[in-house]
């Protein structure tokens, strides 16, 4: 290292811009780390606020349908709420009463009654006519379970190529493989994930003609793998050598102490990689967009279109009706909180196993 | 205790347990072939992304060839007065423009984050605020996104861009308004400056961290202050690290989606003023793909995701060199 050659003037001088750029350091964090936290605040606060009774239990309810209509009779040609929204369409969701022919002007007010009782989120009938004075309403059980679906099965996936990748990462460390496995491993975590979702796009939306759960869930896995991976590694790095030679010792070969000794020691470590694979692939967007689309309606079907909480708020947010804009508000609080539980439930389970 | 196990009769013939196993070296050879195929899986995965969108993008390849790289224009829709036509500029330019602005607003400031949580911090608020940076580099790009529509771009609107075109404006053309929404370059590369800003202080923190303790003893001994003994031994120290954590931020920024779409306003014009909508490449994709109008728009689409992955896989290739150049060969070893 070398010291500056020009000595500084004297001592007030370097007392003063060591103190100016200590202040400054502080007055960065404050900058930051104070907005940051505002912005979760206001999503969460927001959020709270557009948290109906039935927020969790209901699925997309149209701004026209304020009354909590249920579509059961499946003689009704493709209600309204389940087509694809499209926020430029100002019409979106407007007039299911009045069309003619559907057969709904007579099931309206009885539905109303009948479901209104069982459903506390659909008591209040907003006023006639002004769908833009409608606040939240609807909830976010089809997102819900839409991002579990993908996520859990991305996860599925992820896991076993994750793991093993990172065993044969740790336990066969020194070789031109694993530096070259290592580099993939960053350029995947690396890689925007938009382009993840261009691949799936290519090859399981377009040559399958359809948008579907799978190919959302593949994209997912793509993009979880090489967190889990290092994690794996990682963590079973820590494993002491002599873990391994005491395994050896009793007559063990590698593949049995390895599952049997090594990983369980690391398992706490493991999970925690796999958590924070989750909070990932929950919270992602872009893949999605090109791979799931979003839908209204509560599905379980991986073969068709799915919905999922951060595509409901990129939808809903644009949409001119204030009760979709609560909808989107919501749903950011509900990936919001899990987000933050999932990151905090790895954080202390990593800090039990180092005490 | 487990019971003892009966011992065999012996004989010259080996079971066909025993033969496999010493065949097999106890299992370990199968092992050691399963768990390479997996590891050599993650080597196919990115050379899948690789392959997929070099093919994908081969219509488009074959007929604007390197010149879409400075193709001025984008226009999908055919009309009788113009043809559909493709040219990756306007998402090229976009793309780096918004990266430009986020990392020069959350460069300085992570790094002095990262200085500050690894030097200067007192130890009882250390782990607290390095945990809380963790969290917020974990929220989803969606909900920085909706914040900035929601929240932040009325503001920047009214009480930032509007000011600014109508006093510098008018002098300075990439200053200059009309400011109608608010949404354009400037506002997408503040919010792409909050999103990367807790990667940027976390990644120079743990750089800074591993900066070994006697060269902060050594600057001390020779009578530095605290300022000093930063300035002058530890940030040139992890200097390389710091870089690649810098450009770590900078690929996060250059492959956003969600912010950058919510809060560019998507237009493929290509215009001066900071204030003016534009677009990424992220964005054009996440926009147009899934309703793209013909096999060549899908392929010109495809084909900017080539560029995009290219841009990135040769900035996370220095990043990586950099932070692991610090992490294994110090540049001032004692």
């Amino acid at each position: 290292m070398s010291i500056r050659a020009s000595a500084p003037r004297n001592y007030a001088w370097r007392r003063f811009v060591g103190r100016l750029m200590q202040t400054l350091t502080i007055v960065a964090t404050t900058l930051a780390i104070v907005p940051l936290l505002l912005i979760i605040g206001y999503v969460l606060y927001r959020g709270g606020a557009s948290l109906t009774p039935g927020f969790f239990t209901t699925d997309y309810l149209p701004p026209a349908l304020g009354g909590g209509i249920e579509f059961t009779d499946p003689t009704v040609p493709a209600p309204i709420g389940e087509q694809p929204f499209n926020p430029d369409d100002p019409f979106a969701g407007v007039g299911i009463d009045s069309l003619p022919g559907t057969g709904l002007e007579n099931e309206t007010i009885p539905g109303t009654a009948a479901d209104g009782a069982s459903d506390p989120a659909a008591q209040p009938r907003p006023p006639e006519g002004d769908l833009t004075q409608i606040t939240a309403q609807g909830g976010v059980r089809h997102g819900i379970v839409g991002t579990l679906l993908v996520t859990i099965f991305a996860l599925l996936l992820a896991i076993p190529l994750g793991l093993l990748a990172g065993i044969f990462l740790a336990e066969y460390r020194d070789n031109s493989v694993a530096t070259v496995v290592r580099f993939c491993c960053d350029v995947l975590s690396g890689a925007p994930s938009i382009i993840v979702g261009v691949v799936a796009f290519v090859l399981i939306v377009a040559p399958t003609q359809t948008y579907s759960g799978w190919a959302g869930s593949v994209a997912l896995a793509v993009l979880m793998v090489p967190t889990i991976t290092r994690a794996t590694e990682e963590m079973l790095k820590l494993v002491p050598d002599s873990t391994r030679e005491g395994a050896m010792a009793l007559g063990a070969p590698t593949w049995w102490s390895t599952f049997t000794v090594v990983v369980p020691t690391a398992l706490v470590g493991i999970v925690t990689g796999v958590l924070l694979a989750f909070a990932r692939g929950a919270g992602e967007t872009a893949p999605l967009l090109l791979t799931i689309q979003g839908s209204n309606k509560l599905s379980f079907d991986m073969n068709e279109p799915i919905a999922a909480l951060p595509l409901m708020i990129y939808k809903y947010i644009e949409s001119p009706f204030p009760s979709e804009n609560d909808l989107a508000w919501g749903a950011a609080f509900v990936l919001t909180v899990l987000v933050l539980i999932v990151n905090i439930l790895a954080r202390a389970l990593t800090r039990r196993r180092t005490r | 205790m487990a019971q003892t196990p009966a011992v065999e009769p012996f004989s010259t013939r080996e079971s066909w347990l025993g033969r496999l196993n010493r065949r097999t070296a106890h299992g370990d050879r199968p092992f050691w072939v399963l768990v390479l195929l997996f590891a050599l899986a993650i080597i196919g995965l990115v050379g899948a992304v690789g392959l997929v969108v070099y093919v994908g993008s081969a219509e488009a390849r074959g007929l604007y060839g390197l010149s879409f790289l400075t193709g001025t224009v984008w226009n999908p829709v055919a009309t009788e007065v113009r043809e559909a036509s493709y040219g990756a500029w306007p998402a090229i330019r976009g793309t780096l423009l918004s990266s430009l602005i986020a990392v020069l607003l959350a460069g300085p400031l992570g790094i002095l984050i990262g200085v500050f949580l690894s030097e200067l911090c007192p130890l009882r608020l250390r782990t607290p605020l390095s945990f809380m940076v963790e969290l917020l580099a974990a929220i989803p790009s969606v909900i920085y996104g909706l914040w900035g529509v929601a929240v932040f771009v009325p503001f920047f609107r009214d009480y930032i861009a509007d000011p600014i075109a109508n006093s510098l404006g008018t002098n300075l053309p990439w200053l200059a308004g009309p400011v109608a929404t608010g949404r354009g370059l400037m506002a997408a590369g503040m919010v792409l400056a909050l999103m990367i800003l807790p990667t940027i202080a976390a990644i120079s923190r743990d750089v800074l961290a591993v900066v070994p303790s006697s060269q902060r003893e050594v600057l001390m001994a020779l009578g530095a202050n605290r300022w000093e003994v930063i300035w002058q031994s530890v940030l040139p120290y992890a200097r390389a690290g710091i870089i690649g954590a810098v450009m770590l931020g900078l690929g996060r920024a250059l492959g956003e989606t969600m912010a950058a779409t919510m809060l560019i306003g998507n237009s493929t014009r290509i215009e001066q003023s900071l204030f003016a909508p534009a677009t990424t490449a992220a964005s054009l994709i996440a926009n147009q793909l899934p309703n793209a109008n013909d096999a060549l728009h899908e392929s010109a689409l495809v084909y900017v995701a080539l560029v995009l992955f290219g841009i990135t896989l040769l900035l996370n290739l220095i990043a990586r060199l950099l932070v692991w150049q610090v992490s294994r060969g110090p540049i001032g070893r004692v």
